[in-house]
């Protein structure tokens, strides 16, 4: 496909809408603008053609492990584009806004409701952001208390956000790692464990799609030891209505309304990574707090210990308004997400272990993580490469990188039975291939626009624009 | 390999060569690694203790820190590897040595792991 640059200088013969007259005065027309000569109805085909090249859920199974990429009802869609919601100016006055405002308070009490939290902010545009909002109280919530603490605990399971966040708050990371079972080592945890820890980072079920087999005891230990307990909420499918992090012991917790509460991502965005927190928190999270008082909803910016705003106005609210169309759509049933989430996951765990090996032998949560080191280095690469000819988008890789070749698989609550078999019988004739005709799985895929991609040479000398030939 | 080379726990390796600590990572190292794509070249002049994170080397899977295994200061790095960070993939021993530091006290040195010290080391990881 040609880029929009490299069509014909000079095309004729159609009615160009350059005869639409928009009077602007002729001194201010110009022709010597580097722009490609096309007309409107070609650049519309350029881009159209692009984004039938994109890949997306509502084309196909998108089994992208830590990621949540469930089917995201169109009600969602339906509800964020009623014409208050969607026309809504940031600067409106409380009293001309009382629906949106009570969406978002109510979107709290449910959230307050799953998680088992005090307190929520809405502000954070995405996981990461919610993270250091999270680390950001941690620090004030220190200071103001006169204590130096200037570490933070992340097994080697985390994601990368969990240690970038600590750097980007100047604590200095102690990783702790994983035992046998999958869990965070327990004795290596007692011994780092010391008046300078603020903060533990824990992503339950974590990285290895397991959920913490000693939760409970290492919460316990944390808070004995006066340290902070965060959760990395990105896992939050496998738990809605089951179990609270909360309840579990934890005080702060983010939560990717774009992952488990099924607002629309994969694009870059926009994301929402609201967190929650105990009471003992909640005057440190960002203002403005929308707070209801004698039946109406008002903005709050009454509270002093709070570390300030961390995003323009009050968050991505369109993703609010989804993902509070999504919570109350399941109501009560919202268990049944979860479960089924476990239910795919595992079934899907059951047709691959035979030929892929399972690096911690246990029942998983809503992933789980095959590793295919038996058949080479490079294996995973080349078996994501190669589900792309079979139509699938392919599941994480190289993470988390405690596991060797790792494939991280996250089928979601949202496909059928037939697609999970499908999906499985492509991963064992991939396995077959390898064994037999390793060449082809190697040289993958065949069928995309654009054939293998070099990454390697991509990222070693990247080539991030169109220039003009010289 | 060469024959008077320890190694650190973090894979690091260091020759002593005229009085100056040559480093680089190990061949283990950057197959774990896998293609590496940039290389993060500490400051000549720059100060360390020993295992301070000196530089950063990002592969395909990841970014990864790496420390000082000496205490010392840098006096000369590795600038073809800003060009060719392929190289400590091919040649992690020769021509992918990361920096040369003036070790402030030898004695670090002879406290890292011998050479079989270190295979015994990565085969308990493995």
């Amino acid at each position: 496909m040609k880029l929009i640059f490299e069509y014909e200088e000079q095309t004729t013969g159609y009615l160009s809408d350059e005869n639409i007259s928009i009077g602007l005065p002729n001194e201010l027309i110009r022709n010597e603008l580097p722009l490609p000569n096309v007309s409107e109805i070609e650049v519309i085909r350029h881009y159209t053609n692009l984004s039938k090249k994109n890949f997306g859920v509502d084309l196909g199974f998108y089994p992208l492990g830590s990621c949540t990429m469930k089917y995201n009802p169109k009600i969602n869609e339906d509800v964020a584009a009623l014409e208050g919601f969607r026309n809504l100016h940031p600067l409106s006055k409380e009293n001309c806004i009382q629906g949106s405002l009570q969406l978002m308070w109510e979107l709290e009490q449910y959230l307050k409701e799953i998680t088992g939290m005090d307190t929520f902010s809405l502000q954070p545009a995405a996981g990461a952001q919610g993270e250091l909002l999270g680390l950001m109280i941690a620090k004030v919530y220190f200071k103001q208390k006169n204590k130096k603490r200037a570490k933070v605990i992340i097994p080697d399971s985390a994601h990368g956000t969990n240690p970038a966040t600590a750097a980007m708050c100047k604590y200095e990371t102690i990783v702790i790692p994983s035992d046998i079972r999958g869990n965070i080592d327990l004795q290596k945890f007692k011994q780092s464990l010391n008046d300078e820890i603020a903060v533990v980072m824990l992503t339950n079920p974590n990285t290895l799609g397991l959920f913490e087999e000693n939760i409970l005891e290492v919460c316990d230990l944390a808070h004995n030891n006066g340290t902070l307990m965060y959760c990395d909420g990105a896992n939050m499918n496998a738990l809605l209505g089951i179990t609270r992090p909360g309840d579990q012991g934890f005080d702060m917790i983010h939560l990717n309304l774009h992952k488990s509460f099924s607002t629309p991502h994969g694009g870059g965005g926009p994301g929402a990574g609201v967190l929650g927190v105990k009471s003992f928190l909640s005057d440190y999270l960002p203002l403005p707090r929308i707070i209801k008082q004698n039946n109406k909803y008002i903005f709050d910016n009454t509270k002093e210990k709070s570390v300030g705003k961390i995003r323009s106005f009050y968050g991505n609210f369109g993703m609010l308004v989804r993902a509070c169309s999504y919570i109350m759509s399941w109501g009560s049933n919202i268990r049944k997400v979860s479960e089924h989430a476990v239910l795919n996951a595992n079934y899907l765990l059951s047709l691959l272990k035979e030929v892929y090996d399972l690096p911690y032998n246990r029942k998983c949560a809503h992933e789980f993580v095959i590793s295919s080191e038996k058949f080479g280095e490079k294996s995973a690469l080349n078996i994501a490469k190669r589900l792309l000819d079979y139509g699938f988008h392919p599941p994480t890789i190289y993470f988390p990188l405690i596991v060797q070749e790792a494939l991280m698989i996250e089928p979601t609550e949202t496909e059928s039975k037939e697609t999970l078999d499908r999906f499985a019988f492509v991963l064992r004739s991939i396995a077959h291939e390898l064994r037999e005709n390793p060449q082809v799985v190697n040289g993958a895929p065949y069928t995309t626009p654009v054939g293998r991609l070099d990454e390697i040479t991509a990222a070693r000398k990247p080539n991030l624009r169109w220039a003009p030939p010289k | 390999m060469i024959e008077e080379i320890r190694f650190s726990k973090e894979h690091e390796w260091v020759v002593i060569e005229e009085g100056l600590a040559r480093i680089g990572i190990s061949d283990f190292a950057q197959k774990q690694l896998g293609d590496i794509v940039s290389v993060e070249l500490p400051k000549i002049g720059s100060k360390f203790k020993q295992m301070q994170p000196m530089a950063i080397i990002d592969s395909i899977k990841a970014s990864s820190d790496i420390y000082c295994p000496l205490s010392g200061e840098v006096v000369e790095i590795n600038e073809g590897l800003l060009e060719h960070p392929e190289w400590i993939n091919q040649s992690p021993y020769e021509l992918g040595w990361i920096a040369k530091i003036n070790p402030s006290d030898i004695k670090e040195f002879g406290s890292m792991m011998t050479k079989e010290q270190y295979e015994n080391f990565v085969g308990k990881i493995k």
